[in-house]
């Protein structure tokens, strides 16, 4: 089979799309981390703006709801002076039965130059980075289960600042793995980036077996998963998998898997505790927990936006 | 019209026969094979350097009609494939609507007939409009022209349904095709594995297919019907399937030609070409599946023909149709694995031509004697070919309305072996490549 | 090419800046060569506010390249430890050659607020200018093929030496 390009870096190997973690160089990845960095300086200033985007029309197009991600985006965006169109998929042409490449024609016709995207199908960021113009970029906002990138990267950069070094890290990932995309992007992120060991904690209906083949260690029971933990990512619980049939109750769930004081103590002393949100209390995380002196969860929401401007000025900058 | 098809190497693999003789046609029947000077041909073929090979016999293609014009039209897909070789096919009754009254039938193969391009053998539906409650008049439908009942991929989820249906099957000899395949189970839009799993697509487990064989394996026992296997994909399921056979069913079971060459690994970067049914699983399945294949396991390799309309296609894989067009890849997809196994040319051809028409065994009546054979006094349906010829697939070259295959060489930058050169149906030119010389 | 002597014309920058001190005035080191240079000049020099009493600044957000090149990578992020409104900032360079890094430095300034003056102080003006920027000390002017790059670097040591390459 012909070996594609990965379609997120131009023939120089540098980033115009940003679709999954996979397949990134841990140059790459460095690399934003450290824009990063520089751009949490800036929301520290007075002076928020720089002009890196100025000029640029940057078009969120959720078809999954989030105000959260989208609105970080946006506050990115304008950070970097770009001018922001969001818009309303569910009242728009789509809901009456525009095909997505039609709707992707339309926006770009309207000078489009950067479309953010979350979209509930695997892979619907790779279609549309397929067909747009060589001078428009797209960063994947999360598409289905397959990817969250910026998330991604944002669990990284947390994980950098409280932790320095990735080569020697325990990181566990429990809950939903099999439906998350943070957790998959998580995984990718941290492979490239050297992390020695990861583990991927729930019950089988969750965490199917071929889950190794990403580069993880599964673990059924949660006193195995988070054991010297240095790193807990703790996911979201989605309400749909018990009607699935994949778990019976909430409740249930919290006795095995959710994080509590008492679990956490079998974790290492500094271990951080990490959630991409929005947290369900008592369901995968107690409330103690989360608001615990190990939670960097807050953290977490303030490198998002830092690392979303670097993600797009990063990219803005290179040519296709 | 008097035809001679003349210096062509003639391969038989009913009988046999593979050498370079001439062939000579008149009244739509094979006149004789072999020198015949005293023969007036109105028309000269010259086959020197290609292959003269029985008609390919395709069991499983769509040609959207009735009802979805949109994506196929007869005259198209009759084109397709004929421009593939394929003088007769059968295809699904998943029609809109679905083939399950007599009528129905009746127009459909009578419009086939007036295109003259290819013999058309349809499927009726096994229960009224699919929906796996009442049986269909198979009877009626038997005597319009069908030559066997299916579901397409609408699975019975009515175990008595089913049942009832192979008895009633039974009763009168008819073959029923199935697909094994377990609906609730099997709504996933990739193979359950490592692959599906790192996409974040949803699986179909092996499982699925082997439930849904258990399952029939135990009808077929307890009513002796006889059962055609659609589309087995899994290494599994083609064990089941051997030891079925070894065992005295009367089953038989088909292969589509995208499961016989590529895996989930192919999926790539979630392109919607590859979004097929049934999925495509993992290398060793494919092995399996090609094994099988060779040694007569699975009898007959299937084009699986499914003209995807554009808009249909172009989206995010798991919202993209599932299908691909195949009718021009059937020959060409048949030679690349018959080489790649290291099969002599009438071995692999005979599963396109002879082993798929003892798959329809007398539901075509007379035919049943000469289609997939190249016989004196049989049909003269004939395809010639150019075996070294290396084709890119490309939208511009074909003549399906669908355009979309997991073979374009977009994808797989691999041109395919194998270039139709004239097709006859009946004894009548079908298709022409490139017109031969004409005396 | 004539011989650059860095360190030699250090000695000479040092004397330079000196003399454009004032009570209020702080060095702004301009990533990397300048920030390196600041940060030696801070030292010698024993300017107030001790050996981290510099400033460190990057053109990084304010390039006009952005489209063509891309955000430059390998420089580190500005960081300027005193206030500056009603600063006179010393800005502090390797090589001054079109201007536009200049341009870009001030437009990062002026986010942090409104210094009393801006002057600059450079080891070599190289002509070559497209923006209306002066230096108001360089301890050497000369000139050089466009096609050529010049740039300081810093051995192990702490030694300034100059490299030239030829541009891609």
């Amino acid at each position: 089979m012909l070996s594609r390009r990965n379609p997120q870096l131009n023939a120089h190997g540098e980033l115009i799309h940003l679709l999954s973690i996979e397949g990134l160089p841990k140059a790459v990845l460095t690399q934003i981390l450290d824009t990063a960095g520089t751009f949490l300086s800036v929301n520290d200033r007075d002076v928020k703006k720089v002009p890196l985007l100025r000029g640029k029309s940057v078009f969120n197009l959720f078809f999954e709801n989030s105000t959260r991600t989208r609105t970080t985006f946006e506050i990115a965006a304008k950070r970097l002076s770009a001018d922001v169109i969001n818009l309303d998929i569910a009242r728009s042409s789509t809901a009456k039965g525009e095909s997505l490449l039609d709707t992707i024609a339309n926006l770009s016709a309207m000078h489009a130059d950067m479309f953010i995207v979350r979209h509930a199908e695997s892979g619907a960021p790779y279609l549309i980075a397929q067909h747009v113009a060589p001078h428009v970029h797209v960063v994947n906002a999360g598409d289905g289960r397959h990817a969250h990138p910026t998330q991604g990267l944002l669990d990284m950069y947390t994980i950098r600042h409280f932790k320095k070094d990735f080569t020697q890290l325990t990181v566990a990932i429990v809950g939903d793995i099999v439906h998350s995309r943070v957790a998959r992007s998580d995984i990718h992120a941290l492979t490239t980036l050297g992390v020695p060991e990861i583990r991927a904690v729930g019950p089988k209906t969750l965490v199917p077996g071929d889950m190794a083949a990403m580069g993880v260690r599964v673990c059924h029971r949660m006193e195995d998963g988070i054991k010297d933990a240095d790193v807990i990512i703790m996911l979201r619980l989605q309400n749909e998998r018990m009607s699935g049939a994949m778990l019976p109750s909430a409740g249930e769930f919290f006795k095995s898997y959710g994080l509590t004081a008492e679990k956490l103590a079998l974790a290492k002393p500094d271990c951080i505790v990490m959630h991409p949100g929005p947290i369900n209390r008592g369901v995968e995380i107690d409330s103690a927990v989360a608001d615990g002196s190990h939670s960097v969860i807050l953290p977490q929401v303030t490198f998002g936006i830092a690392v979303r401007m670097a993600v797009m000025s990063t990219i803005a900058g290179n040519q296709a | 019209m008097k035809i001679l098809i003349r210096n062509g190497r003639v391969i038989d693999p009913a009988s046999g026969r593979d050498e370079v003789t001439d062939i000579a046609i008149a009244s739509g029947r094979i006149v004789s094979i072999g020198q015949m000077p005293d023969f007036q041909a109105e028309r000269m073929i010259d086959a020197s350097g290609l292959v003269v090979a029985p008609g390919l016999v395709d069991l499983a293609a769509r040609l959207r009609e009735p009802g979805q014009e949109h994506e196929g039209m007869l005259e198209s897909e009759l084109a397709a494939a004929a421009a593939g070789g394929v003088t007769s096919l059968v295809c699904l009754p998943d029609t809109d609507p679905v083939l399950d009254e007599p009528g129905l039938v009746e127009m459909l193969k009578f419009r086939a007939r007036k295109l003259s391009r290819c013999r058309l053998f349809p499927l009726g539906a096994l229960t009224r409009k699919l929906e796996g409650a009442t049986l269909t008049e198979m009877v009626e439908l038997t005597e319009a022209g069908c030559v066997g009942f299916s579901q397409a991929d609408v699975a019975l989820t009515d175990t008595l349904v089913m049942l009832r249906a192979l008895q009633y099957a039974a009763t009168h000899g008819y073959t029923v095709w199935l697909r094994p395949q377990d609906a609730a189970l099997g709504t996933g839009v990739a193979a359950q594995g490592a692959m599906a799993t790192r996409l974040g697509l949803s699986g179909v487990p092996v499982i699925a297919e082997t439930i849904a064989l258990h399952t029939i394996f135990e009808l077929v026992r307890v009513t002796n019907a006889r059962v055609h296997l659609c589309r087995l994909s899994s290494a599994a399921g083609v064990k089941l399937l051997r030891a079925a056979k070894a065992e005295g069913l009367p089953v038989t079971a088909d292969v589509s030609i995208p499961s016989l060459h590529l895996t989930d690994i192919d999926i790539g970067y979630f392109n919607p070409d590859m979004r097929l049914t049934p999925p495509l699983r993992q290398g060793a399945d494919r092995d399996a599946l090609r094994a099988a294949l060779a040694d007569g396991t699975i009898d007959a390799l299937v084009s699986d023909h499914n003209p995807v309309a554009e808009d249909m296609k172009n989206l995010p894989f798991g919202e993209a149709e599932p299908g691909a067009t195949g009718l021009e890849l059937l020959l060409s997809l048949a030679l690349r694995w018959g080489a790649d196994s290291g099969l002599p040319l009438a071995q692999t051809l005979a599963r396109v031509t002879v082993d798929p028409v003892r798959v329809l065994g007398d539901a075509i009546g007379s035919l049943s004697t000469s289609a997939g054979r190249l016989v004196e006094g049989g049909v003269a349906d004939v395809c010639i070919f150019d075996e070294g010829a290396l084709w890119a697939v490309e939208p511009g070259v074909l003549a399906s309305q669908g355009k979309h295959t997991p073979f374009a060489f977009a994808s797989t930058g691999m041109a395919l072996p194998g270039r139709v050169r004239a097709t006859l149906v009946a004894g009548t030119v079908a298709y022409e490549h490139a017109p031969a010389s004409a005396r | 090419m004539q011989q650059l002597e860095a360190e030699s014309l250090y000695a000479e920058l040092r004397n330079g800046v000196r003399g454009l001190m004032q009570p209020g005035a702080a060095l702004v080191g301009i990533w990397s060569g300048g920030a390196w240079l600041a940060e030696r000049l801070q030292r010698d020099l024993h300017l107030p506010g001790g050996d981290k009493g510099y400033g460190v600044i990057s053109s990084m957000l304010h390039r006009d390249d952005f489209s063509e090149r891309g955000l430059s990578a390998g420089t580190g992020a500005t960081n300027l430890p005193f206030a500056i409104d009603g600063c006179h900032v010393v800005l502090i360079d390797d090589v001054l050659y079109t201007g536009r890094t200049i341009r870009a430095v001030v437009n990062e300034l002026f986010d942090f607020g409104r210094p009393a003056s801006v002057t600059l102080a450079v080891l070599v003006d190289r002509g070559g200018r497209e923006m209306p920027v002066s230096a108001a000390f360089a301890a050497a002017k000369i000139v050089l093929p466009a096609a050529q790059r010049l740039s300081l670097t810093k051995s192990d040591d702490g030694d300034f030496a100059f490299s030239v390459r030829e541009a891609a």
